[in-house]
């Protein structure tokens, strides 16, 4: 029973994690560089001598892509390790 | 040192360090062809799927395209890289712990249909095809620039390399000539990049170079692009041309076709374990990261030299380059005024009435006279009719624009050298990538698991590099005759096919117990049909742009790169309908689901 709470658990945490990756990634991508653009461009600061907006869909988003995995690499690792999930703990 | 010479020795170091690689790490097994065994690092995996990632349409055509349109090009920085976040988060982990070889075996067990299965390998066969003709076709526009050639026997000599290493090495010796790769294509997008930051803005870094000032004048670069662009007639470049709508769609289908596309999938397979796989896709995107934070800057430095080093200047006077990318048929000038000056204008210059085009062909690449027929200044006759409607003279092809960049820049000739290496290096990696998967998807999902179960593992590879050479053949065919005239625009509908296709399916495999086989089937063959349909019907079928999907009046509709997003939302749909009113699925699937969910003790790949 606390073996099937435990993996319940586990999956929840792991979607809640997914939830909010996958809403920082719509947001500075499909928002930010597009949606959002013009608003963006014409009322945020300037990055460097860019637009927001524009350096947002040209580069900025793609930093933070890289910024978003590296957090998922590091947030799952510490889940699996917390559940007992990780290869040490099967091994165990 | 001449350029040939320079070009020939980059090539020809690389080429060995290739094949020197691929030989030392022949696949000796049906499982170290498939998957080189499972054991790769995460480290050499990322650079290796970075370098597969990174096709002829990344390092050639992607930054032509930033340079021709600006703004817009935004859809592909985006898209090809924000779809690994959906790859790493939603996908990879998952399949690799399942632990199959190919993406049509996870569906085909998933889904305890071998109708399933049979449906994922056509379409497999479909986004490889679609995807490995841009990818034959950048590398036609290479060899024919490398030897001035034409186009139609670079695309032939570029394609019997790639059968050559590709059937050698398997996964195996791929996955390390591929690591070679990375590092060629590295070196040779930035270095040239370096200098011509270096030369335009004083700034060392590229990537900075976008957002910083040019020393002449010393106003911001973009504020100067703008100016130029406006000056000519063209729309401001940091201005969006495309409606937004389809912008959106357009980004989107390329993203979620990224987490969809099986020849990057299968690439995760090969290391050790879920763990690894995540570090791994981490790697990925930062390698692919340096190159795609440099493009922006190669687009504005290189619209800035060539209308620096071309617009208003005599033929005669021209630089020796543009004579050079006349003769293959990749630049072309017609002195509509008579004046023996080259003019680059825009849609929106005095007389242009909102056209540029130089010749009547619709958008497809310019016909030639022969190579002999010179006009009066001495330049190359086209054979299309000349377009007087409006001013503009100039016509090149945006793909030219990478290779050019550096002779554009006046850089010396060893950088143009690494930089021809960079461009096959590219199109070969990724060529190679996809040939694996068609074919795996024949060989083993086709005929092992399906035709003939009876073939033992040495049949099987025998019948991949089968598979691999008549699939190579398709690929020439169409690399010679694409769909359409811009590499990244062909690469953008196999996107397109995958988004609609398998990205729904897996997802759906990955994380719904409920979804069964009746669902998946007819998903994936709804998904797909309304994606290919529209495509051809708009690209070979002469579908006009006003019939485009939601087109108003005031409006453009989604054109066919876009149209992904929507047949993702069809396969969904469809596939949840269907499951609805169909049997659950077996208890022994449920319990699969939920093991997969779980990432310890992913067991070795590929175990058949």
């Amino acid at each position: 029973m606390s073996i099937e709470n435990n993996r319940r658990d586990y999956w929840r945490a792991k979607l809640w994690l997914l939830i909010g990756i996958l809403a920082v990634w719509f947001l500075v991508s499909l928002g930010c560089g597009i949606l959002f653009r013009d608003w963006l461009d014409a009322n945020m600061f300037q990055v460097g001598n860019a637009p927001f907006g524009f350096w947002m869909a040209q580069q900025g988003s793609i930093i933070c892509f890289v910024l978003l995995l590296l957090f998922y690499n590091f947030s799952m690792n510490r889940l699996d390790a917390k559940y007992g999930f990780d290869e040490k703990g099967e091994s165990a | 040192m001449k350029q040939e010479y320079w070009n020939f020795l980059f090539i020809g170091l690389s080429f060995a360090a290739y094949i020197f690689i691929a030989i030392r790490s022949r696949a000796g097994s049906t499982k170290e062809f498939y998957t080189a065994g499972g054991g790769v690092s995460p480290l050499a995996n990322g650079m290796a799927t970075a370098a597969d990632w990174m096709s002829a349409a990344t390092f050639i055509s992607m930054a032509g395209g930033i340079a021709v349109s600006g703004y817009d090009a935004s859809r592909f920085l985006m898209g090809w890289t924000g779809g690994f976040v959906l790859l790493t988060v939603l996908m990879v982990p998952y399949l690799r712990k399942f632990g199959k070889a190919t993406v049509p075996d996870f569906i085909g067990e998933r889904f305890y249909s071998k109708t399933a299965r049979f449906v994922a390998v056509i379409c497999a066969i479909f986004i490889c095809m679609t995807y490995i003709m841009g990818q034959m076709n950048g590398v036609g526009v290479v060899f024919s620039q490398l030897f001035g050639i034409s186009m139609e026997w670079g695309v032939i000599t570029g394609g019997a390399i790639v059968f050559f290493y590709a059937g050698l090495g398997g996964m195996k010796g791929i996955t390390y000539t591929q690591v070679a790769q990375y590092c060629v294509m590295a070196f040779a997008y930035t270095i040239p990049a370096v200098f011509a930051a270096l030369a335009l803005t004083g700034n060392l870094s590229p990537q900075l170079a976008l957002i910083g000032t040019a020393t002449e004048g010393s106003v911001p670069i973009l504020e100067k692009i703008n100016t130029i662009n406006t000056q000519l007639g063209f729309s401001e470049y940091t201005a969006g041309k495309m409606s937004t709508l389809n912008m959106f769609c357009i980004t989107a289908a390329l993203m979620i076709g990224t987490a969809g596309l099986p020849h990057v999938i299968v690439r995760f397979f090969t290391v050790k374990n879920v763990k690894s796989v995540r570090r791994s896709a981490c790697w990925t995107l930062l390698f692919i990261a340096v190159i795609y934070l440099t493009a922006p800057a190669v687009g504005v430095l290189a619209r800035i030299n060539l209308i620096d080093k071309l617009n208003n200047v005599e033929y005669a006077a021209a630089p020796d380059w543009f004579k050079g990318y006349e003769k293959t048929g990749q630049m072309a000038w017609a002195d509509k005024n008579g004046d023996g000056k080259i003019q680059y204008l825009g849609p929106k210059a005095a007389g242009a009435n909102g056209k540029n085009s130089v010749y009547t062909g619709g958008g497809k690449k310019p016909k030639w006279q022969a190579a002999d027929q010179r006009g009066v200044h001495g330049e190359r006759l086209l054979a299309d009719e000349i377009d007087k409607s409006n001013p503009n003279e100039l016509w090149f092809g945006a793909d030219i624009m990478v290779m050019a960049s550096p002779s554009m820049a006046g850089l010396s000739p060893w950088i143009i050298g690494l930089l021809m290496a960079g461009c096959i290096a590219a199109a070969l990696s990724t060529a190679a990538g996809l040939l694996l998967v068609i074919s795996t998807s024949i060989s083993h999902d086709l005929l092992k698991k399906i035709i003939m179960p009876g073939i033992s593992d040495k049949q099987e590879v025998s019948y991949a590099r089968l598979a691999s050479l008549v699939a190579l053949i398709i690929a020439i065919y169409f690399g010679i005759n694409p769909p359409s005239s811009f590499v990244a625009k062909t690469v953008a509908f196999a996107f397109g096919l995958a988004a609609s296709s398998f990205f729904p399916t897996l997802l759906m495999g990955i994380f719904s117990k409920r979804m069964n086989k009746w669902g998946a089937i007819c998903g994936m063959l709804a998904g797909i049909s309304f994606t290919l349909g529209y495509i051809i019907y708009f690209q070979f079928m002469d579908g006009d742009a006003s019939q485009y999907f939601l087109a108003t009046e005031t409006r453009d509709g989604i054109t066919p790169e876009g149209i992904g997003f929507f047949g993702m939302i069809i396969n969904f749909v469809v596939a949840f309908a269907v499951c609805l009113v169909t049997p659950k699925p077996p208890p022994e699937i449920s319990a699969m689901v939920e093991n997969i969910h779980n990432p310890s003790g992913a067991g070795a790949a590929s175990d058949h």
